[in-house]
Formats: C-alpha cells, structure tokens, sequence
C-alpha cells in the first residue's frame, strides 16, 4: 500500500517527520518497506531561465543557449552557463529547468559531465518530464509560465515534493488498505490528530433510470448490497494535474477522470468502485452467479471464461463485470461516456478470492474485497464518487439506489482491563484502554454488574474475540515497551533430560559417521522422478502436484538419492575421494506416516589422497560396512548378532551386498557396492559404496540396572589355534566362523578369519571353484588350564563342526 | 712379581684396543679363560709356600678383577656404539604425512540445531517432532488459516498430486514447523514446553530462497505465561546462541493467523566491515515472528484457551546459522560441495553443550 505524504495530510494534522510517521507505521504492525524522498533524486534541478538561444555554428538542430542558472538557490547571485540544445521548444526567454554538470539525471540514468558538443562547449542541460521521470513527455524540454519562480527547486514549484511511504498490510488489516485508516492508526497513537472529511450526501435529481436487483442466490452472502447512481451529462477526459500527480506517486496510471476518481476513492478510503458507461448497458443491472459458458472480457483486455461460483453484474446482454475483481471492456467508460453508472457493492471475501485466483486476476478491488471491505460503505463510496465526478466532470446525479442490505457484522467483546496485563505482560491503565479502542472506532460501553463490552467498528472484520481487542490496546500502546519477565524453570533443581530415544539416535549416529571420515550433506527431500526411481520410489504417490522444477517432482525414497547427486556434482568439481553422509527422511507414500528418518553415507573414488605410505585404494564395500557397523555399535545395536543376509534392494550390486538384520526380519542395515546401473542412472563415476541404516528398528534398550555385570576376566592363558579350510568359492565366512564358535561355547571365546585364498590361483592349486579360508579360534579355559588333549579334543570338535556347516575339508 | 704389572698393562691393552665384540672376546679367553694366561698363574699358587702364595694370592685375584671390569667397560662401550650405528641407520624422514586418516565433518544446519536444543533445554524445553508431509487440517485449518484464508495462498506451498479418484484435500509439504504444535499438544496437553527444528517447504528458489530450508518453532504452554515471558526467554536464547552477554529485542506489532497478540522481533545489533555483531550498536536486525497462541489453535488442538495460554515463535535455522558463523549464501547449505562442507562444517567432537559451550 503506497501513498504520499500530502496524502496523508488530508486525513491527519500532523507534524512528525516522514521518518518519525514511518517508524511510528512499523511498530503499529503497518510495517514501513520503502520511505522514498523525491527531493533524493529530483532536489537538485532548479528553474532557469534562457538568456539567448541562437544557433550552433556547425548544427542545423541544435541551439547554443545563454542560460541563466541559480547554483544556490533564488536568494543568491545567478550564473550563466553555456548549453547546447536539441529541443525543439529552445528559445529566448524560455524559463525552464536546469541541471548542472556533476547531477545524475533519473530518466537516462547517467551522471551529467560538461561536455564538447559539435565543437562547442556544453556546461548543463534544459530538462524534460521524461528526463525527470515525471511523464512520458519527450516532445520538449520543460516550458514554465514566464512568472515562474527563477532559482527555485522545480519540484517545490510543480508540487512533486511529496514524500511516497510503502507500507505492507498483513491480511488481516483491510482497514488500513485507505489513507483513511492509515491516519485513524497514527491519531490512536497520538502522532496526530485525525481531519478525515466528512463525507456529504449529494441529493438526487431524478430517478435513476437503471435499475439493480440480486439474484436471490447471491443475496444472502455472495452480494448481499448493491448500491449505485446514474450521473447523466458529465464531460469525461484527462483528470486535473493534482490528482494525476497523486495516482502516479504511488505507481498508478491515470486513465480518465471517471476511473480515476474510483482509483483515488479505493486508495483514499480503502473502498472499490466501478464506473459503467450507462449508455452501453442494456437493460438493467441484475447481480448473479455467472452461467456456464459465460466469458467475460475484461478491463486488462484479456477474455476469461467464467463458471458458476463466480459473482457477476450483468444486463440484458450477459455479464458486464466480475463482481468484486474486475469490469468488463464493453461497459467501460471512454472519454465518450456522457451517463455514467456508479456502483459500490459488497462481495463477499472468500468467494471473491477464490474466483480472482481461478481467474488469476489481481487488481486494487480484488485485494480488498479478499480482505474484507467495510460493508457499511457503500453509500459512503457513492456520495464520495459523486462529489468528485460532479466537481471534474460536472452532470447531474439521480437519486442513489440501494439493492439488498449491507451484511449484519455487529458484535461486541468483553474486555477484561486486566487481561492486557496476564496474557501480554504490560500494565495499561483502562482509562487508556479505553481511549485507544476509541481511537480506533471501537465502542467500550459499560454494562450491567461492571462489565465493559466492546463494539466492534465494521471495518475490523479480523477483530473475533477478547484477544484482539487485548492486540489493539497493545499494538497501540507500542509493544516496544514490553519489558521481559523470566519465565521460571518447569521444576527446580538439576535440568531433566529433554532427548527422546529418536533424537539421541540421530545425534550419536551423526557424530559417529564424522568420526568415520564422512561430511555431512544436507540435500532436498525432493528429487527428480528418475533419481528417485534408481532407488526405489519415484511412484506417483509421491509426486508433487506443483514442484518447482522437475529435478525436484518426487520426495525422494532415502536421502540415497540426493547423496549420489551430490557425489556426481562433486566429481565434476574434481573430487576424487567421497565420504558423504546425511542423516533425514525418506518416504514410502505420500501420507504423514509415510516418512522414515533413516541415515545414509556413500564412499566413491578412493579412500585417501594419493599419498606415499601405499593407503590409497578405491573404495569398496568393506568402507561401507565399516561405517554402518561403526554406527551402529555407537548406537548400542548388538552388531556381533546381527545376521548377513544377501536380500539387498536392486540398486546394490548383487554379489557384494547384504542387510544385516536382527534375526531374519528386523533389518537395520544394508550396505553393499552400488549397482552399475544405479551409479549410471546418477551420473556417478564408480567405483561407489554405499549403506543405509534403520535407526527406528534398533531394538530399544530394556528396562534394567544401569550397573554393569562383575567382569568374567579369566587368569588362565588363553590358547588361540588356527585352523585351514578349503570350501566352496561362494561359502560364505559367517558360516565357517558361526560353527567355530558354536563347537563348544563354554571354551571358545572367538573366532576370526585371518586370511582368505581365493581366485584363479586357488582354483588352480586347491580345484576349481575353491578357496582356503584360514580361521584363528580363541579358547578361554575358565577353571584349570588346559591339557593339550583337551586342546585337540576341542579343536577337533572345531574342524568337525565347520565341516559339516560348510562342506569343506581341513586344508593338508 | 713385577711381571704382573706388564701382563695388566699388555691385557688391558689388548681389552681397550678391541675393535669389537669378537676381539673381546679373544682377549678374556687369552688373559681369563681356562687356558688363559692369568688363569694358568692362577693355578701355579697351588704349587707355592703359603708365603709365597699370600702375596701373590690378592694379587692375581685383584688383576683379574681389573680385567673383569676393563671388559665389562669395553663390552658396554661397544654396545652402545653398536646402537649409535644401528639407530643412525634407522633414521626416517619424519617430515612426511603420516598414514591418512580422514576427519568427517558435521552439517552447521545440525550444529546449529543442537546448540538451539541445547539452550531450550537448559530452559526446560523439550525438542517435537512431526511428519513433513502434511495434512492440510495441520498445517492451515487447525493453525486458524481456513481454506480460503488469503496466508494460504501467500505462503508458496507444495501440494502433493492426488489420484484420479481421491478427492481429499490434497496434502502438502508443511510450509512451517507450526503443525508440530497442534500434534504434541494432541499427544502430550499442556502445561508443555517444546521447539520443534526441522525441514519446512515453499515454493520460492532465488538467489536468498530455497525451497526447502529450516524452521525452528518454539512453545509454551501453560496457565499464566505472557508474552513478557516470551521476550525474556528470546532474549536469553539470543544472548546464550550468539555468545555475548546480553542480546537487547524489539517487539514490532504484526499479524500471524495462529497468534494474537503477535510481534515481529528484532535484535539489536550492528554490521561492522561486513560483520555482524549482536548485542551492541544502533541497527534491529529482524529474526523471528511470534506471539501469544491464538485461542482457536488451542481449541484446534484440543486445549481449553479460557484454562490454558502461552506464546509461539517460529524463526530460521538456516539464517541464524549465517548470521552466527558468517556463512553468505544459502543455497550452499544445500549442495553438498565437499570443499564447503569442509570449511563451514563442525568436528565431530564439537558437542555443544551449555556447560561446554557452544563454539567455543
């Protein structure tokens, strides 16, 4: 909302600076974005006058001028100057405007520098409007009345010395969307006294010859009141200077008297008009709901089909202009127009928003009528309109005719003086209390058993309840002046604990992937559909209806996606070695339960710099599992339990990788090498691994004493004795180690694999398809020391046991 | 006997010249061995007069414990130049890197997130949670935005697609952290005190937006709490979060359809040589809109609002985080670029905690 300071001026007797008003706007929630002065750009040109204009001696156009300039304003001695001109209008005695080398020039956007012209010296420049970004006009430089005022600033001269203030209503403060309620908020506050003028009644001359009627489902919410006049015999055309000033200041466009008087009444007092030619209606004005098929085209000159939840006035001849939003070109006013039909209605909000975002159409009326119009004003708005129009366009007015009646919005509000005090904190006497809401057009009246009730004025139609007239005092009061008060702690002593299980999860798995060597992404939770699909979603439950482009169309599956989209952008940087991790959710489905916050790392390229000790390799699935293993023994999963199981999702590699799962249904990992065609489908350079993990599906923790159990540290030696298998290439290592360990769980503590032989060269000395896997198995005598018989008893009961889970033979 | 100051001087020669421990040992065989030359005097006493062998006894006995301690000496000495030779070999250039061993780094959106938990929680309160996928009932209508409410169409939001045939209100990405709010209320009543951080939505991408970033939300509920209260816990949040010892805030009178009273908050600050500094100077930065819970949230959520009221806020992870650490864009924070991950990412051990500190 934009308007000057003069503006203002008409509704408020003021003399705070355009800062001291601006400020006061912010803290009263009218909150100031743009403050701009034309004495900034526009100051500096003053009035001239030329002393000789002659020709230039080597151009037919241009003229040499003798010009007589005031650096320092009227009261100082005057200088003359040399320009060279090229408009047309140059010439002796011309009062003009100047501008001095050195002053930047709005128009052109250029910093005046003296110049050489032709070969003649040029010390300034005669101004146009259009260089002063006043008007278009570009015919001539400015040509003032001989009396014009010589040294003066131009801008006092011509009245443009208005200061524009932009402020930003919030939805809820129609009122103020009218110089009106701007000045009603500053004279609450003391910033001024309110001069609003009174609006006059202007009495009819005749009946109006146009009538109004409401369909009757229109009547009881969608329109319920329709006003309007037929003014006959006005003389339309360009509106005076003044008004064309203001209408351009805050960024409008004058078009004729007749609309711009509708444009000013809807800026001046927050209330939309529209003006009919009355001798292009047929008939008369019925308010209804558009038909099917009915288009309407419109002021802005483009054609919108129409349905029937849309509010329309129309004649005989079909809809003329949409309700609220917008009027129709063939009804328009024209610099023609003798008898023109004014009309100032009532439609309902909702209603009204929802049509003009179906049309996507915004206008000055729409905006309003969004937020609420005051319904108590649309005979107001019409004996307003009507003075203007008789003043500029002359005519004779018809009685007003009024259809239906406005909206009963009466209500009224307890105030509870003291509720200032415990819901905001800041102690208001209610003498002022009540002087505020009064300000503001609200009514306190005391009723029965020293109550106060509040009336509410019909142009607030956000104020619902106690609360707001509690926001009012306050907002007024300046909540600036709100002093803190602590806010004491839920309970004394020590601070409890505020982590769930969930959080801490998140926390200690974060910190533990750092550990492990991997950055931390944050990446969108949406993807595009192909990126989500290489992951397993992508499915249309997931689309969004209106993404911003399509590499974000489906939320993603797992933070996977995004992750891999983040390696393929960091190798085209040039990165060669990738740990990246990200710890967010993932979704299954488009409702709210679908979302599971999972955390997921990839390594791509190799595990270190090139370096000299020989640790650089590429990375491989062991990275992964590293990591995921590491993660999860930070968040207490019992990794040494969890089975290997090769049912990973299809955008791992197939061979190499796995999902570690407590028990076989409860997976809490997958890890493995990315599939070929998942790296492809990513643009990712492999080699890349990767692993998920479930933090929702570790087991949580059970009840039970904080204390550990005594530690069953033995004194005895442990014997450790190492055994040689040739099994099957594809026998796993878990199924030697899980019948090591199981051969006797009362002497063995552990069993590792210390080595693996395998590929061509074992197939070539062991047999085609076998290895050697060589297994390192601890045993931890609890009681005696053991005898070397009952160390070959065991270990025999070891090579017996992994025989038979393996198939394989002791290696000779 | 004075042939025996000869035989000490000639062995204990010998020992002193020996060159290594080969040659010393040639030289205790000779002088000390069992046919060595000393030895074999040794066992000439047998055959002397006790007189004799008096005097010669001590001294033959203290000749060889000379030469004893001569080799001894000269055994040491050649071990450790032995050891001298051997370590001067073993030297290494230890100006090279050692083996690598890769640090990780944490994300400022969850370093941030855990100094702003951690500060609540000093002040008691608790961290929420809620999906962001939403229902529009919890994100508009029970947040006292009904659904022709002009916010909803101001607030850019995402809408997930519908199926042919599913003709429920289609739902959206939540455009704040403010749903939250009713569903903990829903679950856990009040007196509460809760934030919830986490990832909001709206459909906005330039060069200061992204269509995703972080809200933090902030609640408190209870039977007397003002927005008195509220000020002087952001003025303690502002103070703890930005390290200094005071933050001083402006309240700016503005509408939210989900509080009433509401304020715009600034914080006093001022920008030095492109640095931020809170606390101090002439300039209000604004960081965060809040008020006192509108009565129809309450009620949405199933709380008594004539029982029950307390304050809301809702502020920017992400932009607090560039305020604090002085990261420029925010588009960055979203890309993943490893070299900036590396600069404006956290250690893993930073933990910040209040009795720690945040970034110190």
């Amino acid at each position: 909302m934009k308007f000057t300071l003069s503006w203002l001026k008409e509704h408020l007797d003021t003399d705070a600076s355009p800062q001291e008003i601006a400020d006061t706007l912010t803290d009263l929630g009218l909150e100031l974005e743009e403050l701009t002065d034309p004495a900034d750009a526009l100051g500096g040109f003053r009035i001239c006058r030329v002393i000789e204009a002659g020709p230039h001696p080597d151009a037919d156009r241009l003229r040499l001028c003798r010009v007589e300039t005031w650096p320092n304003g009227p009261d100082a001695p005057s200088a003359e100057v040399q320009v060279v001109c090229g408009a047309p209008n140059a010439r002796t005695g011309l009062v003009g405007v100047f501008a001095a080398p050195g002053m930047h020039i709005p128009g052109t956007g250029v910093d005046l520098k003296p110049g050489v012209i032709r070969g003649v010296e040029s010390n300034g420049m005669l101004c146009s409007e259009r260089e002063l970004e006043i008007s278009e006009d570009h015919d001539g430089i400015i040509d003032l009345p001989e009396d014009a005022p010589l040294g003066a600033r131009y801008i006092d001269y011509a009245d443009l010395n208005d200061v524009v203030f932009d402020i930003a209503i919030t939805p809820n403060r129609p009122d103020a969307l009218g110089v009106a309620g701007i000045a009603r908020d500053l004279a609450a506050r003391g910033i001024g006294t309110l001069k609003t003028p009174a609006i006059e009644a202007v009495p009819g001359e005749f009946a109006s010859p146009v009538s109004v009627s409401l369909a009757p489902e229109v009547a009881d919410l969608a329109c319920p009141i329709f006003a309007g006049r037929l003014i006959r015999g006005v003389k339309n055309g360009p509106s005076p200077a003044w008004l064309q000033r203001r209408l351009r200041a805050i960024g409008l466009r004058p078009i004729s008297a007749l609309v711009d008087v509708t444009n000013f009444i809807t800026y001046d007092r927050g209330r939309p008009l529209h003006v009919f030619d009355a001798a292009k209606v047929t008939g008369d004005l019925q308010v209804r709901f558009a038909r099917e098929g009915e288009e309407l085209l419109a002021l802005d000159g483009k054609t919108y089909a129409l349905d029937p939840t849309m509010t329309v006035v129309a004649d005989e001849a079909g809809a003329e202009s949409l309700g609220g939003i917008m009027g129709g070109e063939a009804s328009g006013c024209t610099e023609t127009t003798t008898d023109v039909f004014v009309e100032a209605a009532w439609f309902d909000p909702i209603r009204t928003a929802l049509s003009g975002r179906k049309l996507k159409i915004n206008s000055d009326a729409r905006y309003r009528f969004d937020r609420g119009v005051d319904p108590e004003s649309c005979v107001d708005g019409i004996e307003a309109a009507t003075a203007m129009i008789l003043d500029l366009c002359g005519g004779e007015p018809s009685e007003v005719i009024v259809a239906g009646q406005a909206p009963d919005m009466a209500r009224a509000y307890r105030l509870d003086p003291a509720r200032c005090a415990s819901l905001v904190g800041m102690d208001i006497p209610e003498a002022e209390q009540r002087r505020i809401l009064s300000a503001l057009g609200f009514a306190p009246r005391d009723v029965e058993g020293g109550r106060i009730m509040v009336d509410v004025p019909s142009w607030r139609p956000d104020v619902q309840g106690e609360a707001d007239l509690v926001e009012e005092v306050a907002r007024v009061a300046s909540l600036t002046k709100l002093e803190a008060r602590p806010l004491p702690r839920p309970s004394t002593g020590v601070t409890r604990p505020t982590m769930t299980l969930g959080q801490k999860r998140e926390a200690t798995a974060r910190r533990a992937l750092a550990m492990a060597g991997m950055n931390e992404c944050v990446t969108y939770s949406f993807v595009s559909q192909g990126q989500a699909a290489a992951f397993g979603g992508g499915s249309d439950a997931v689309r969004l209806e209106n993404p911003i482009s399509s590499e974000m169309s489906h939320m993603r599956p797992d933070p996977l996606a995004g992750l891999m989209a983040a390696v393929a952008r960091n190798q085209a940087r040039g990165a060669g070695e990738i740990a990246l991790f990200e710890i967010g959710p993932g979704w299954s489905g488009g409702e709210p339960e679908d979302q599971r916050v999972v955390a997921s790392g990839v390594f791509a390229g190799a595990s270190a710099p090139r370096e000299w000790t020989g640790a650089r390799r590429p990375v491989d699935l062991w990275d992964a599992k590293a990591a995921a293993e590491a993660a999860l023994a930070a968040l207490g999963a019992p990794v040494e339990r969890l089975m290997v199981m090769r049912n990973a999702p299809d955008w791992f590699h197939p061979g190499r990788s796995a999902v570690l799962s407590l028990g076989p249904k409860v997976p809490l990992a997958v890890y493995g090498e990315l599939h070929p065609r998942a790296l492809e489908a990513m643009d990712v350079k492999g080699p890349a691994a990767a692993f998920t993990l479930f933090l929702d599906a570790i087991p949580v923790p059970k009840a039970r004493s904080i204390a550990r159990p005594a530690l069953g540290a033995s004194d005895l030696q442990a014997v450790e004795r190492d055994f040689a298998f040739v099994v099957d290439a594809d026998c796993e290592a878990e199924t030697l180690l899980r019948a090591a360990r199981g051969a006797d769980k009362a002497l063995i503590a552990g069993a590792t694999v210390f080595d693996v032989f395998g590929g061509p060269k074992a197939a070539a000395s062991l047999g085609e398809g076998k290895k050697s896997v060589a297994i390192a198995v601890r045993l931890q005598p609890k009681k005696k020391t053991l005898t070397e018989d009952e160390i070959e008893a065991v270990a025999n009961k070891v090579v017996a046991a992994v025989q038979k889970a393996s198939g394989g033979t002791l290696r000779a | 006997m004075d042939g025996l100051d000869t035989l000490r001087a000639s062995w204990l020669g010998r020992i002193a010249d020996a060159a290594d421990e080969q040659a010393l040992e040639g030289a205790r065989l000779g002088a000390l061995g069992k046919k060595g030359e000393v030895s074999l005097m040794m066992r000439e006493l047998g055959k002397m007069t006790p007189e004799q062998r008096q005097q010669a006894g001590p001294a033959l006995n203290a000749l060889k414990d000379e030469l004893n301690s001569a080799l001894a000496a000269r055994r040491a000495a050649l071990s450790d130049a032995a050891l001298a030779e051997r370590l001067r070999t073993e030297w290494l250039d230890v100006s090279l890197a050692p083996r690598p061993r890769a640090m990780g780094t944490i994300h400022p959106v969850s370093q941030v997130t855990e100094e702003v938990a951690a500060i609540f929680a000093d002040m008691g309160f608790g961290v929420a949670e809620g999906p962001q996928i939403e229902s529009d009932w919890y994100n508009f209508d029970a947040l006292n935005m009904p659904s022709h409410h002009s916010a909803r169409a101001e607030m850019d939001t995402f809408y997930m697609a519908r199926g042919e045939g599913d003709d429920r209100a289609p739902h959206v990405l939540r455009t704040h952290t403010s749903p939250v709010q009713i569903r903990t209320l829903q679950d856990r009543g009040a007196p509460i005190r809760i934030i919830a951080p986490g990832r909001v939505y709206r459909s906005d991408f330039d060069q200061t937006h992204t269509p995703m970033f972080h809200q933090v939300e902030g609640l408190a509920i209870d039977r007397d709490i003002s927005m008195a209260n509220l000020k002087w816990v952001l003025e303690e949040f502002f103070a703890a979060f930005f390290e200094v010892e005071g933050v001083e805030t402006r309240f700016r009178a503005s509408h939210f359809p989900f509080t009433e009273p509401s304020a715009e908050v600034d914080i006093r600050c001022s920008w030095k040589d492109g640095t931020l500094k809170v606390g101090e100077g002439d300039g209000w930065l604004e960081v965060l809109g809040s008020g006192m819970v509108h009565p129809k949230v309450l009620a949405a959520a199933g709380i008594d609002p004539n029982e029950w009221q307390g304050f809301a806020f809702g502020m920017g992870i992400d932009r607090i985080a560039m305020l604090k650490y002085g990261i420029p864009d925010l588009r960055a924070f979203f890309d993943a670029d490893l070299r900036w991950l590396r600069h404006y990412g956290f250690a893993a051990l930073d933990v910040p905690t209040m009795r720690g500190g945040l970034s110190a």
